[in-house]
């Protein structure tokens, strides 16, 4: 079993994890790379990405895992390099390795939220945000497949900071806001490490929060990007 | 070049579909940057087309005439041709309320900075969506509204044999295939461009390139009745327009390197494109008619590019296409070679309209090692009486003949399709469709190699539409309620609960029927339509047959001039300055028959001096 990081940016983020793991299909056949098959009526190839990422958000840290056929010549550790130039606009390859830690043990995801306010930075919204995500409970309606429910976030986030975007913020397609300094002007970003298994916590949901408890802040956009992700102890995973 | 193109796009569009793009369905298919889309740098680029396709991308993306054109045209130095879509209802709402321009896919740049804007036509139903682009582009309606070089509007497709109800429009046509006439098209406005012509003075240079059709260059006289009294051309405009056709298609060039979708399209699947025409002449069927005469490309040319196609684009799924590919010449030997290509790297081949005869069954067989797809027959009428009317040319025996073979190798899926309405059909071919049913039903209980997963046969019922250049063309149209008295009659003789029965909604094959055949007055119906929020109209989520009817209220037009009432046989017909290849006589010829029920042979068997040949350099078709 081989893994392969990527990023998703770009206009590739308005693709769908379905879309995705289509197009990784496509992308494996286009490099030369065969993949092993399930058996069965309808054989699929064994192809599948540890954390189904939403629309429209960012990522520099996706995971893939993979097994090749029998008999396929190429290397796991040159996975990435043979499908380089083969990936569509916003999806890099960035490595792949052979085994890795068992998906199981993922744990944890740091991940970026920028939000524009198009009037400008509220001026106290650093000290406002900081001080909501420190509260000990903190309660967001959830949209699942069972309709909304009530989850606390609290308890699933850590290492949160508030912060005036940095320059180079984000990568393509989603970057351009941050362009200028009157623009740089109209962004806060919020940084948090967030539960990411065993309940997950979609970073979104911070935006979510904003908008229930401090509706003056609730920003005009709101993009997101994930950075790394994490095991149990803290520790990069791969 | 594709390096950098994030840069090279349009900001001012971006930052707008940044807060846009997370509130809409599938925004995947409003951004391009597709796996090899083509993406050029302005400063060496003269001419922009914008290539517009009046449905959505699932859709669009899944015509190969829009890929083979796209890549024609790109491969002109100094010319970029971008993908324009007709964005899905909440995507066009939140478009307007933004206050964001309809835009290219490529380049994100508005519609409007373009010079030429193009519409492949396929599908009467999508005349609205022409309407809803240009408006969100922001160029005017009418073509007599544009009066400089920018921003001409042609168009060509299938439904392009009528051009009249877009006559008010589009500026030209483009008549038949465009690999060629296309590149003369855009190098014509080029030259216009350098030598400062004016529109009109274009449009008369344009005119001259075959194929091309210029509606203002016709003025068209209504006698009291409504009917038409003459079509007179303008000094210097042809009498009639022959379409265009390739003649080598073997040498034609061929998109191998394909623009790969980031999200799900229609025909998600490589097209391998084996002939064009058809050599039967079902004598309902325009592209039957209008595609002749056939043209089938060598088997080896196929293989060589269904290889580089599949492994240039990663797909998984392959169809040999065309619209009969039983028919192919060659189907055994490609076949032969490319099943075992595909089988050796799992990749899933598909032959469509598959027939029911002896070869056809030995490849439903062998196609079975990949994938087991359903069994599908155009049956089209329930009696052979009426088949042979319409000239449909397969036999009870035949179908059940596959049955049989099918249902003992495994099958256990049927579809069947048919169309009701037809000229001369009666109640008991009506009923002929349910006896064929239960017939096949009998064969599944006779021959199942396994019962137990019972059958599915799923019949489905399409309205009969008169079409233009067909045997048909001069028919009434059965009125929606005599149809859907037959569709009921039909639904009570099917009640066994393996056969699921559809049936196509009248009302919108009712309006297809008056466009199909519509002439220049029905310009202010589709305007008033549009108006009156008539948009995607092939799309049941939005068709509403409400603001049609009122439309035509509008404008004081009645829609069964054109549906019911049928034509005369020496009517002057709106489409009359068309010239398809095939001649009028030889279409009132198959109408006689049909009132016979006498077969034509098909055109491997026997020509039946349609006309077709003199499109072909050497004047003799090679079926
Ligand atoms: S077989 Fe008949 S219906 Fe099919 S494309 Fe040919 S002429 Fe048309
Ligand atoms: S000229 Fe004869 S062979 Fe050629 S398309 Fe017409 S009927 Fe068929």
């Amino acid at each position: 079993m081989g893994r392969l990081r990527f990023t998703k940016e770009g206009v590739a983020v308005w693709s769908s994890h379905l879309d995705l793991m289509r197009a990784l299909m496509r992308c494996f056949r286009r490099a030369g790379i065969d993949l092993k098959h399930s058996q069965g009526f309808t054989p699929h190839p064994e192809l599948s990405i540890l954390m189904p990422l939403s629309v429209g958000v960012e990522s520099q840290c996706e995971l893939a895992e993979f097994t090749l056929a029998e008999g396929c010549p190429v290397p796991i550790k040159e996975v990435a390099a043979r499908m380089a130039p083969v990936l569509p606009a916003g999806l890099r390859a960035l490595e792949s390795y052979e085994g890795g830690k068992k998906a199981g043990k993922l744990a944890w995801l740091r991940a970026r939220l920028t939000l524009t306010y198009d009037g400008g930075v509220p001026a106290d919204a650093e000290a406002a945000l900081t001080a909501l995500f420190a509260r000990p409970s903190l309660v967001v309606e959830k949209f699942g497949k069972k309709g909304p429910t009530e989850m606390d976030i609290a308890p699933m986030l850590r290492d949160l900071s508030v912060l005036q975007t940095p320059e180079n913020a984000g990568d393509g397609f989603l970057a351009s806001l941050e362009r200028t300094k009157e623009e740089r002007a109209s962004t806060l970003s919020v940084e948090a490490v967030v539960a990411a298994q065993n309940p997950t916590l979609n970073p979104l949901l911070l935006a979510t929060a904003i908008e229930t408890h401090l509706p003056t802040y609730k920003p005009d956009l709101v993009r997101c990007r994930r950075l790394e992700i994490y095991d149990a102890d803290g520790a990069v995973f791969r | 070049m594709e390096h950098g193109r994030e840069n090279a796009m349009n900001e001012q569009i971006d930052q707008l579909l940044q807060r846009i793009l997370p509130t809409v369905q599938k925004p995947a298919r409003y951004v391009g940057g597709e796996y090899n889309q083509t993406v050029k740098n302005l400063r060496e680029v003269d001419t922009r087309v914008a290539f517009c396709f009046p449905d959505t991308y699932e859709i669009g993306m899944s015509n190969l005439g829009i890929r083979i054109l796209y890549g024609i045209v790109n491969q002109m130095e100094g010319v970029w041709c971008e993908r324009v879509f007709t964005p899905w209802g909440d995507m066009e709402d939140a478009m307007r309320t933004a206050g964001l321009p309809l835009y290219a896919l490529e380049s994100h740049d508005p519609v409007v900075d373009f010079d030429m804007i193009a519409f492949s036509v396929g599908y009467e139903m999508s005349y609205t969506n022409i309407l809803t682009m240009l408006d969100l582009a922001g160029i005017p309606l009418h073509a007599a509204e544009r009066s400089g070089l920018q921003h001409v509007v042609f168009a060509g497709g299938a439904c392009t044999y009528n051009p009249e109800p877009l006559a008010d429009f589009v500026d030209f046509f483009s008549l038949g295939e465009g690999e060629e006439s296309t590149v003369e098209i855009v190098n014509c406005y080029r030259e216009a461009k350098r030598k400062g012509l004016s529109k009109q003075d274009f449009l008369w240079e344009v005119g001259k390139i075959p194929g091309v059709y210029v509606p203002s260059h016709y003025e068209h006289r209504y006698k009291p009745d409504g009917t038409l009294e003459a079509i007179v051309p303008l000094p210097g405009a042809p009498k009639t327009v022959t379409k265009r056709i390739v003649q080598n298609l073997d040498a034609a060039w061929y998109p191998t390197e394909p623009i790969v979708p980031m999200t799900e399209i229609v025909h998600d699947r490589m097209n391998l494109e084996v002939m064009r025409g058809c050599i039967r002449g079902c004598r309902f069927c325009q592209a039957g008619y209008t595609y002749r005469p056939v043209r089938p490309r060598t088997p080896e040319t196929l293989y060589e590019q269904a290889v580089h196609a599949l492994e240039f684009s990663g797909d998984s799924e392959i169809t040999l296409s065309s619209l009969s590919t039983s028919d192919y010449k060659y189907l055994e030997p490609l076949t032969d070679r490319l099943t075992e290509y595909c089988v050796a790297r799992k990749i899933n081949m598909s032959v469509p309209s598959l027939r029911a005869d002896n070869f056809s069954r030995d490849l439903m067989l062998k196609l079975q090692k990949v994938r087991k797809s359903g069994l599908t027959f155009a049956a089209e009428a329930g009696t052979q009486r009426l088949r042979d009317a319409i000239n449909k040319n397969v036999t009870e025996e035949d179908i059940l003949t596959t049955c049989q073979i099918a249902f003992a190798g495994g099958w256990n899926n049927v579809k069947l399709y048919f169309m009701l309405g037809l000229p001369t059909e009666t109640d008991e071919e009506v009923l002929g469709i349910a006896e064929l049913v239960y017939k096949i039903y009998n064969t599944w209980k006779d021959y199942a190699s396994n019962k137990k997963r019972g059958v599915r046969i799923h019949v489905a019922v399409a309205f009969f539409v008169p079409k233009p250049f067909t045997g048909f063309q001069w028919e009434a149209q059965t009125t929606p309620e005599e149809y859907l008295r037959r569709c009921k009659l039909l639904k009570e003789h099917l009640n066994n609960k393996s056969v699921e029965f559809n049936y196509h909604e009248a009302q919108l094959s009712e309006l297809e029927a008056m466009l199909a055949r519509g002439d220049r007055r029905l310009g202010a119906v589709i305007e008033a339509a549009w108006r009156r929020g008539a948009k995607l109209d092939g799309w049941m989520e939005y068709f509403d047959y409400d603001k049609w009817i009122a439309a035509l209220q509008d404008c004081g037009v009645d829609r069964h001039f054109y549906t019911t009432r049928g034509f005369g046989l020496d009517e002057v017909l709106p489409w009359d300055t068309i010239d398809p290849g095939v001649r009028k006589s030889f279409l009132l010829r198959e109408r006689e028959r049909a009132y016979r029920s006498e077969i034509t042979p098909d055109c491997r068997h026997g020509c039946a001096g349609c006309g077709a040949n003199c499109l072909l350099e050497g004047g003799v078709c090679d079926g």
